[in-house]
């Protein structure tokens, strides 16, 4: 009988590297990673769980940093992406980066590195989304609030972009899906949960907890919007692809079309 | 401040400031300094799009929409009736920073009918640029309109503070600029970009020697045309491009489809269709000189004075030299492997690094994303099968066309219609 396990651990990238860490340190033979809010004990493997140690997480982190810069960082973009089974593509490809083989991030030509870059790139540009279309609003606290609900798990790849530009404002980016936000006390950015009342998206109803005359900038913005349109160069379809429609409901230039 | 009041200007002068097409914001470097507001480094962010697909990423508006000239191609022109307004400076400030903070936009792209004269509507373009950055600490992008005719000083003053500075030259050949707006002259175009080019110049010399020169225009200058408002040839509109890109240093050209503004003898009527087909293969021509390694009198010449609309510039190209191909992908160097139709500059970097690792046939080419259906025709790879009939150019470009659905084709279709 093979004597493969089942690997379980927190969810978090921490925990995913220290998963890595255990499988080359105890030579397991590992029959899939997966996350305990969704762990399915397979019929033939046992499973171990995996206790999250930042320090094993660092070993391997700098580790394939030493091979590759690049390669660290398609992985933790790809890992972000939650997409299924990402966890046994993942390490794959770090065996491969610490086996004899060749295995190069730029080696596209090869599968596992191929699908990996593709992850990373649509993270990537989930990324990049998200630091065009938060959309800042006023609470009546001195928050810029904005409430965001991103394909992927961006919120750590963002936090810098934020931070730098707007630094002397208290800001709050909130993951609607993943029910955690960043927030920035002028000082430092730090993760936060917290009940949402309301959802601060495009409506007719005007929320109390913003100050009055952010929904006059946001009036403003919206004319602004309409009039740099011209209309005889009209192209939906590229607006579309654009900006797609599942992210306008938090886009105040979208407020009519709602 | 009264909103109704500001948002009927922002109506009227951001509706005049729309033709312009610029909307970079990226190229500057620019960090947060002293905890303060914004940076621009690296690529800038489209915060939106226009429902005509074009990026939105800064406040473009007018100062005002007053102006002197009558200049035939603009809207804002003296002659025609159409409501005017003027921001105060430190409405286009407070407006700025407003949009700036909700992470609406990069910055202000801020532009000026002409008013009284060059130097004092300079002045205040350059007096909001100002208080953006010395009273707000703002290091959000800024870019400004060099206004025709306007002084040296002004133009040295206005770089410390913008990142970008731009004079639309508007009309590619001088001799429509005399036709469409008489009373300018072509110097007065020239004039500040000479000044904004040496300046620049000058900051990149001094900077070597002392760190702490003060920043000039960093995302340098750019210029922009419009396309079929009089009877230039594509060939006008390069040569005159290359022309400011090499003596001027422009970071970037616009080509700007001339949309109808009003009935002139002179020019397109009202409801004309825009040229876009046109407009995007200008933009091909352009990317292709500056990265591709093209020279312009390769794509247009006496022979060639207009682009092909039914096929891009490079496959153009290609069809028209056939003694260059195919061309072998695993041992090509990188400025032909360029040349290869269907093949981006992205995907030429990427075969050159896969490369390293084995030969590449059909298959791995497919993966790295390269588009077969142009390529095939030529290139040959690791793999007995290949095009090998001998097609002539004509039958490879009825061949790809067949298989192909460019994002022009309908429109393409129209136009053919209109010229059979
Ligand atoms: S000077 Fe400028 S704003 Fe005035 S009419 Fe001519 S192009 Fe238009």
């Amino acid at each position: 009988m093979i004597n493969s396990k089942i690997l379980v651990y927190d969810g978090s990238f921490n925990g995913f590297l220290t998963a890595v860490f255990t499988a080359f340190d105890e030579k397991v033979s590992v029959s899939d990673i997966q996350r305990e809010d969704e762990y399915q004990s397979g019929l033939f493997s046992e499973s171990e769980t995996v206790i999250t140690d930042s320090e094993k997480a660092k070993r391997v982190w700098y580790g394939i940093d030493k091979k590759s810069h690049t390669a660290i960082k398609q992985i933790y973009f790809a890992f972000l992406s939650e997409s299924r089974g990402i966890e046994m593509l993942l390490y794959r490809y770090i065996r491969k980066l610490f086996s004899k083989q060749d295995a190069s991030p730029s080696d596209y030509s090869d599968g596992i590195v191929l699908k990996t870059s593709q992850l990373a790139k649509s993270v990537g540009r989930e990324k990049h989304r998200m630091e065009a279309f938060v959309r800042f609003q006023l609470t009546k606290d001195g928050i810029y609030f904005a409430n965001i609900e991103p394909d992927f798990n961006v919120l750590p790849l963002i936090s810098k972009h934020f931070r730098s530009r707007y630094a002397d404002q208290y800001w709050l980016i909130y993951d609607v899906k993943r029910k955690y936000g960043l927030y920035y006390d002028l000082k430092k950015v730090e993760i936060v949960t917290m009940d949402l009342k309301e959802l601060l998206t495009n409506s007719i109803h005007k929320s109390e907890t913003l100050t009055a005359a952010e929904y006059d900038f946001q009036d403003l913005w919206n004319n602004y919007f309409k009039s740099t349109n011209i209309k005889s160069r009209i192209n939906l379809k590229l607006h579309q692809q654009h900006v797609p429609k599942r992210y306008w409901k938090y886009l105040s230039e979208k407020r009519e079309v709602v | 401040m009264s909103f109704e009041r500001i948002k009927e200007k922002l109506n009227i002068l951001a509706d005049a400031a729309k033709y312009d097409v610029s909307c970079a914001s990226s190229g500057s470097n620019r960090t947060n300094k002293n905890k303060g507001l914004g940076n621009s480094t690296g690529m800038g962010i489209c915060h939106s799009y226009t429902e005509d697909g074009r990026c939105v990423s800064l406040l473009k508006i007018l100062m005002t929409n007053y102006c002197i000239y009558d200049c035939a191609y603009c809207v804002t022109r003296k002659s025609n009736d159409i409501k005017r307004a003027a921001f105060k400076i430190q409405e286009v400030v407070d407006l700025t920073i407003n949009f700036y903070r909700r992470n609406y936009i990069e910055g202000l792209f801020l532009s000026s009918g002409i008013f009284k004269n060059a130097d004092y509507t300079m002045e205040r373009l350059v007096a909001v640029a100002k208080k953006l950055r010395e009273e707000e600490n703002f290091n959000g992008y800024i870019h400004l309109k060099s206004i025709p005719g306007a002084s040296d000083e002004l133009m040295r003053e206005a770089g410390l503070y913008a990142d970008r500075l731009s004079v639309n030259i508007e009309v590619p050949t001088v001799s429509g600029l005399k036709l469409l707006a008489p009373d300018k002259n072509y110097e007065d175009f020239t004039k500040p970009m000479l000044k904004v080019k040496n300046e620049i110049i000058q900051y990149k010399a001094e900077k070597k020697i002392i760190k702490s020169t003060p920043k000039y225009a960093p995302a340098g200058q750019s210029t922009q045309m419009i396309i079929g408002a009089t009877g230039e040839s594509d060939k006008d509109i390069m040569y005159s491009a290359t022309h400011y890109y090499k003596n001027y240093h422009m970071k970037r050209v616009y080509y700007s489809g001339y949309v109808p503004v009003a009935e002139d003898k002179r020019l397109p009527a009202i409801g004309s269709q825009v040229p876009l087909l046109r407009e995007n293969r200008l933009y091909q021509t352009d990317w292709l000189l500056r990265f591709y390694g093209f020279h312009v009198k390769e794509i247009l010449n006496a022979d060639f004075p207009n682009l092909d609309m039914d096929v891009d510039p490079k496959l153009g190209w290609a069809l028209r030299n056939m003694h260059h191909f195919p061309v072998d992908v695993n041992r090509a160097d990188r400025a032909m492997l360029a040349r290869i139709p269907g093949i981006g500059m992205q995907s030429v970097h990427k075969i050159i690094n896969a490369r390293k690792f084995r030969k590449l046939n059909w298959e791995h080419l497919k993966n790295i994303g390269i588009a077969l259906n142009r390529a095939k025709y030529f290139m040959v790879c690791d793999s007995s099968k290949w095009e090998n009939r001998d097609l002539e150019p004509d039958r490879i470009k009825g061949l790809i066309l067949q298989n192909s659905s460019g994002k022009f084709r309908k429109e393409y279709s129209n136009q053919l219609q209109l010229f059979s």
